[in-house]
């Protein structure tokens, strides 16, 4: 018998990345301490060991970096497209040279695995700037007419799922318009945006253009009501969104909105089967589940559903759960205690109502925020755990006998964000695609992004599109 | 244990049979294999693993020499390579066979008395497998004769591509039958099969046909092994022992010459097919090169510092 193959550990070094002991807000260009002198702590997911102390902005701050991006915003809206660009493509290009930094920053303030940081995060944040970048003289093609202006400050603000590249989602279309931004970035995870701050003077960014103030969700909500800007674009759970929504009612403010999602990943019996077992370990494991575009419900043919669920389940027996950092590991930490309950509470309410619960044998971590991927089979439309968003590691998987079945089911949700499709038969997969009502679809893959692509969602999962020419909608006057 | 032919015997029975067979296994998603193919190949394998990982490649490769222009000499060479890959350090562990002509077989057997290492002979007029039956199975009979542990058959790939997949079978278990003891691999030659569908029907065809192991490509050919064709492999014996508690051996052949295009593969064995192929009866490295190359980096790992090819043995 042979002996396995045990992988030493391989952790990335921390030292390529100086996390200082305390940061302040950046407003105006400069790092600065809020004005009431509060502060709050940020701690590493995956250990609870406490990161940094960061200053928690309040209104009298959002007042003052709001009016300092309504001061740039004269003279960078009058830069020719060209010379934006220029600072963009300066940008990316610092993101590139800085993304091991940046990927080991991550990965130690989100608890994801370095893997996903260092393949999947770093490398879209700077393909995010490098496209808008190529767009910023070359609005007057874009479709929008001779032109087009920018709409003035923009208040964004942004989840902890993925930092970094929500942060690139927002800014780079915004600052390729025109426009001057403030961002919120989330509590939990504030470190990214503040070293991107840092980016952004050593791209020699002027003052004002763009400015970040880390805080909790009151900052958020004075951000999203303040009289001086002139859009919000919120990425977050439907709750808040909604909340946004009635705030910004009856305002000037144009508002696009990123929500929550029930994504079906519809597997039909001529599937490719070994890739759709990849392709659904991707959909709802990736970045440990929390993704609002995850296909947290599998949508199996009735016909394959045992020979599916045997292979998945020999498939998920092989990832590797443990410190993020080391670049073998799948499955990395919950972002926070709040969120480890949240997840813990609906997958015991899918037991509690009857779903049968399975996981791999694996040992979590003692300290830090942990849940072993799990699976919930014999679930119905019936069952909280196939309706309600978990943002977790947790796939509900339901059965169907034919595509429209499939599609009726796919559809009768609250959300429409993302679907996957697996089948050998092109013809089917476009006959399909047309039937979803989700801003994405995939067709024998999950979870593939690219700045090319625009992304949003239908019903709760929000409106306005992220990404691509219809990203720069969101941004321009039109 | 349940054998091949009964578990199969009405798959086999026509051609229409096999073809239906063959054509309803689930097809292969291209992008999606050679990502997952990829995603692997990012393993890091340090200290420990990496020292595991190449002794354990040392002892599944068929060290070969397929040349026009073999000598008995030449081969008496990689014999005594095979034996002690590395001079200076007795505790490396040999390889899994020497790879010859037929008519080399004699040589290498004689080069090897004593030793456990195997002599593997390449038959079936290899590489292009362009002869009648007859021939084909008095190729085969001359190496067993000759002493071959291991038989490395290609497949007539005109044949396949044509879809006459029961002519393959029946050539198939034709030379497994005159193979005798000595076990046979399959060599599909999947550059030329092409297409992703082709390499998984391949590989049921010869499992189906009593292959003992089943293998990439010739070598001699633009694309040998890849990382994504000898997953597909292995997805098919994986899938070949949940149906029938046989289990087969693969053999990537051709184009891995370091030795962090080895521990890429034996990483895919260890997460496809699982721990059970992890030695050299069930997984073997068809290659010449790649030895010193992983006895360089041995080496290194034990001594901390790189020594040059100038330290390995030339043969």
């Amino acid at each position: 018998m042979a002996s396995a193959f045990e992988y030493a550990p391989a952790p990335e070094s921390r030292a390529v990345v100086d996390i200082k002991p305390s940061y302040g807000l950046f407003i105006d260009g400069e790092f600065t301490d809020a004005a009431d002198g509060q502060v709050f702590k940020t701690v590493s997911p995956s250990t609870e060991e406490v990161l940094s102390e960061v200053a928690r902005a309040g209104a009298e701050d959002v007042d003052r970096a709001v009016a300092a991006a309504r001061k740039a915003f004269e003279k960078w809206s009058a830069l020719p497209g060209a010379e934006r660009a220029k600072y963009l493509f300066r940008i990316a290009r610092l993101v590139q040279e800085r993304s091991r930094e940046l990927a080991v920053l991550e990965t130690l303030d989100n608890g994801k695995p370095i893997k996903e940081t260092r393949d999947v995060d770093l490398p879209l944040v700077a393909a995010h700037f490098f496209y808008y970048a190529g767009w910023a003289d070359k609005l007057d093609h874009a479709g929008y007419g001779a032109n087009p202006r920018p709409l003035g400050v923009a208040g964004q603000v942004i989840p902890w799922n993925f930092p970094l590249l929500m942060l690139a989602w927002k800014i780079a279309p915004a600052l390729a318009t025109g426009n001057t931004v403030v961002l919120k970035p989330a509590e939990t995870t504030p470190l990214s945006a503040l070293f991107f701050a840092d980016i952004c003077r050593q791209a020699g960014l002027p003052k004002g253009v763009v400015n970040i103030l880390p805080g909790y969700g009151d900052v958020g909500a004075a951000l999203v009501g303040h009289e001086g800007i002139d859009k919000v674009a919120f990425t977050g759970s439907t709750a808040v969104g909604k909340e946004i929504a009635r705030t910004v009612a009856g305002t000037r403010k144009k508002l696009t909105l990123e929500l929550g999602g029930k994504g079906a990943n519809i597997v039909f019996d001529d599937a490719p089967i070994d890739q759709a077992v990849e392709g659904i370990v991707s959909g709802i494991f990736f970045n440990q589940g929390q993704v609002c575009c995850a296909g947290s419900r599998l949508l199996v043919q009735e016909s394959i559903q045992d020979e599916l669920l045997d292979a998945l389940k020999r498939r998920l027996t092989t990832l590797r759960l443990g410190d993020p950092l080391d670049k073998n590991t799948d499955i990395g930490a919950i972002n926070s205690a709040e969120q480890l309950a949240r997840i813990t509470a609906l997958a015991d309410t899918g037991e509690a109502e009857g779903a049968e619960r399975w996981s791999p044998a694996c040992e979590l971590p003692s300290a830090g925020y942990w849940f072993a991927p799990t699976l919930f089979t014999n679930v119905t439309q019936a069952h909280t755990v196939a309706r309600d968003e978990i943002f977790g590691p947790v796939l509900s998987v339901l059965s169907f006998r034919t595509p429209d079945e499939a599609v009726a089911k796919a559809n009768n949700s609250q959300y429409g964000l993302s679907a996957g499709i697996w089948t050998e038969k092109g013809s089917r997969m476009l006959a399909v695609a047309n039937k979803l009502r989700a801003g994405v679809v995939w067709a024998n893959t999950f979870n593939k992004f690219d700045p090319t692509s625009p992304f949003g969602g239908y019903k709760e999962s929000g409106f306005g599109r992220e990404g691509g020419r219809h990203g720069l909608e969101a941004y321009l006057d039109v | 244990m349940p054998t091949t032919a009964n578990a199969f015997a009405d798959v086999t029975a026509s051609d229409s049979t096999l073809r239906r067979f063959l054509h309803g296994l689930p097809g292969v998603d291209p992008v999606g294999l050679e990502a997952r193919a990829a995603s692997l190949g990012t393993r890091s394998i340090k200290t420990t693993a990496k020292a595991y990982a190449i002794d354990l490649a040392i002892s599944m490769i068929d060290l070969t020499t397929l040349e026009g222009a073999d000598t008995p000499g030449k081969v008496r060479a990689l014999a005594a390579k095979a034996v002690n890959p590395d001079p200076t350090d007795r505790t490396t562990p040999r390889t899994a066979a020497v790879c010859v002509y037929p008519d080399m077989v004699a040589t290498a057997k004689a080069g090897l008395a004593g030793t456990d290492v195997k002599v593997a002979s390449v038959a079936t007029a290899f590489p292009a497998g362009r002869a009648a039956l007859d021939v084909k199975l008095a190729d085969v009979r001359d190496a067993v004769a000759a002493g071959a542990d291991e038989i490395d058959m290609v497949i007539d790939r005109g044949a396949f591509l044509a879809g006459h997949y029961l002519k393959v079978h029946e050539e198939i278990t034709a030379v497994k039958e005159a193979s005798g003891a000595a076990r046979l691999k399959v060599i599909f030659e999947t550059g030329e099969l092409s297409t992703y569908d082709n390499i998984r029907r391949a590989s049921w065809l010869g499992m189906l046909g009593g292959a003992d192991f089943i293998k990439t490509s010739t070598g001699k050919v633009a694309v040998n092994a890849t990382p994504a064709n000898t997953l597909l492999m292995l997805e098919a014996v994986r899938d070949f022992r949940a149906q029938t508690g046989i289990q087969i051996g693969v053999k990537p052949a051709g184009g891995i010459r370091s030795t962090k295009d080895a521990i890429k593969f034996l990483v895919l064995v260890n997460e496809t097919a699982g721990a059970d192929w992890l030695d050299n009866h069930w997984f073997r490295f068809g290659a010449s090169s790649l030895l010193n190359d992983l006895l360089m980096q041995r080496q290194k790992l034990a001594t901390g510092r790189y020594s040059g090819p100038d330290y390995v043995t030339v043969d």
